[in-house]
């Protein structure tokens, strides 16, 4: 099913149309009312949007960054009146203030369509019943697929997080069929739910709806393999509104953007350079629609790339890849941009080493050196020495043909890298010591 | 018939071979034949010893990396060309052999050697038929 057809489908040409006058909207509405974006657009020349021809225009408007809404704080960037604000939300700052979103009853609306598109594209109908399990409060997760779920007329039940008991009773008691949460919830209840043992036959659970924070592959399939229940993902940051900019669809191909709502480009993280369609690089998105607080190119710092080719599911709205790191984590190594996740995602797909690893940058003689320790587990390989340095040599090949660098393997025995209980550490960068 | 042999992963070569040996010995089971091989990176040493289960239990303590495998165990006359004509023989009968190596101890008569082979069944029958003595687990201990 696809929640709102009509739009969903368009042909590429009758959504580039949209995006084009509603891109002057969004300029000149900013233009109109928010002292910073007045600053901006008359610096660049492109005013009230009399220079905006066709959609790569964009590209004469400065970026905005994560430092102008902290700069702003709390309501600088707002373009509605206040009185016809409805609702304020924020994100917890790791460092000082929150980022403030902050919506007037349209956004709402518009808000809870997104939301209710990426659920209709995860699998969600009328007829389930879903738990939210994210924390309620500020954070725009929670209140964000509540709407959303109830728009499309899913059954939802604020569960909240937390209470781990209460959670799977109602899990059982009340048929749920849906479960939202963080990928790091999910598998903390999932895991909870074999401890308590119950059989899978006493829970509904068919699907989840997993986001705000990344999710990677070996942790979903755990997820997956625990609940026995497919999950999707979906994109979205309190910069932009909240949950609903992008998500998965049955194919899981990537994640449909909604881009009747937000314009996506991809440009080069140091140059600032727009970028070809299927090239990485950091995400910029421009809000399309929003009044309360619109955003003209926003830097997202997420490491991604866009497909415009036809999905199979049918919605023709543009597919941003899994995102592949943050421009933060990017490594330069002889030259080369590496991301840890990358890596990362290569590791997992390797059988006989663990999903831990640690990478070790060093400078010798002006050259760079990437090497990376992995686990070994599989025992049968002890056996034949030819194993284990054709395993090792067959990381490396894999390793050089998708980052395009030479880097050297190192195996170490099982449980002897450090495990990670926050944030990982795996990056040892020793270049400027 | 077939002889137990621990297979030990090696990150680095000193380190390793201490906790090892030390592990063992702690455990009070003797090593009767060893082997290493390495490069710079890793390596694998392998291990004969005494009471099998004990050696195991003791490096898995130690957080060893321990994996057991079934090898043959052959008693050689200790005189020239004898560890020859066992090579020949398996040859002879299209037994490849993976990797060989010597017990530390001999006795008056024989120097006795470990021999991995894909199929250990086999490589025992062609020995015994062609009059080779071989080791098992009960004359390990003894030796
Ligand atoms: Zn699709």
């Amino acid at each position: 099913m696809i929640f709102q057809k009509d739009i969903e489908t368009l042909p590429r040409k009758e959504i580039e149309a949209i995006q084009l006058e509603r891109l002057k909207w969004v300029v000149k509405y900013c233009y109109d009312n928010v002292p910073l974006y007045h600053q901006r657009l008359t610096d660049c020349g492109v005013l009230d949007g009399a220079k905006i021809k066709q959609l790569s225009d964009i590209e004469y408007i400065p970026f905005t960054t994560k430092d102008d809404f902290r700069d702003n704080y709390p309501f600088g960037l707002v373009a509605a009146d206040m009185k016809d604000i409805v609702r304020i939300h924020a994100s917890s700052g790791t460092t000082g203030k929150p980022t403030t979103g902050v919506y007037t009853k349209e956004d709402l609306d518009i808000w809870s369509d997104c939301v209710a598109r990426v659920a209709c594209a995860g699998g969600v109908t009328p007829d389930d019943i879903i738990q939210i399990s994210f924390g309620y409060g500020l954070f725009t997760g929670a209140l964000g697929l509540h709407y959303g779920m109830e728009k499309l007329g899913a059954t939802v039940i604020p569960a909240s997080s937390g209470n781990t008991q209460k959670q799977l009773m109602m899990l059982r008691d009340w048929g749920v069929t849906g479960i939202v949460a963080t990928p790091s919830y999910a598998l903390y209840l999932s895991e909870a739910m074999k401890e308590a043992g119950y059989p899978l036959s006493d829970y509904s659970l068919r699907l989840g709806i997993l986001g705000s924070e990344p999710c990677t592959v070996s942790m979903r399939e755990q997820i997956e393999n625990n609940f026995n229940i497919r999950v999707s993902d979906n994109y979205g940051m309190t910069e932009l509104g909240g949950p609903g900019v992008s998500g998965d669809c049955e194919a899981r191909d990537g994640m449909h953007f909604a881009e009747d709502h937000f314009l996506p480009e991809i440009i080069d993280t140091d140059t600032g350079k727009r970028l070809g369609e299927g090239e990485v690089g950091e995400l910029v998105v421009t809000t399309l629609t929003r009044k309360g607080m619109p955003v003209l190119r926003y830097r997202t710092k997420d490491i991604t790339k866009l497909d415009y080719q036809p999905c199979s599911c049918g919605r023709t709205h543009c597919r941003m890849a899994k995102t592949m790191g943050r421009t933060d984590d990017m490594l330069i190594i002889k030259g080369v941009n590496v991301f840890p996740t990358q890596i990362e995602n290569i590791l997992i797909n390797i059988p006989d080493i663990a999903p831990h690893y640690m990478l070790y940058i060093t400078r010798k003689n002006y050259r760079d050196s990437l090497e990376i320790k992995v686990e070994v587990i599989n025992e049968a390989l002890l056996d034949n020495y030819q194993m284990l340095d054709g395993l090792k040599k067959r990381i490396e090949a894999k390793l050089q043909s998708i980052l395009g660098l030479r880097t050297k393997v190192t195996l170490v025995a099982p449980k002897t890298l450090e495990r990670f209980q926050g944030k990982a550490k795996r990056i040892v960068d020793l270049r400027n010591q | 018939m077939a002889i137990k042999q621990l297979s030990i992963f090696v990150e680095n070569r000193e380190g390793t071979l201490v906790t090892v040996t030390d592990a063992i010995a702690k455990a009070g089971v003797d090593i009767r034949a060893m082997s290493v091989a390495d490069t710079n990176d890793f390596g694998i040493f392998r291990l004969i010893v005494t009471d099998i289960a004990k050696a195991k239990q003791a490096l898995d303590d130690a957080n060893a990396f321990v994996s057991v495998t079934e090898v043959v165990g052959v008693a050689v006359q200790d005189e020239p060309g004898a560890l020859a004509k066992v090579v020949k023989i398996l040859a002879d009968n299209n037994i490849n052999i993976e990797y060989m190596y010597a017990f530390i101890t001999v006795s008056k008569q024989f120097a006795y050697v470990v021999l991995r082979v894909e199929d250990n069944a086999a490589a025992e029958k062609i020995l015994t038929e062609h009059g080779i003595t071989l080791v098992t687990e009960e004359d390990m201990a003894k030796l």
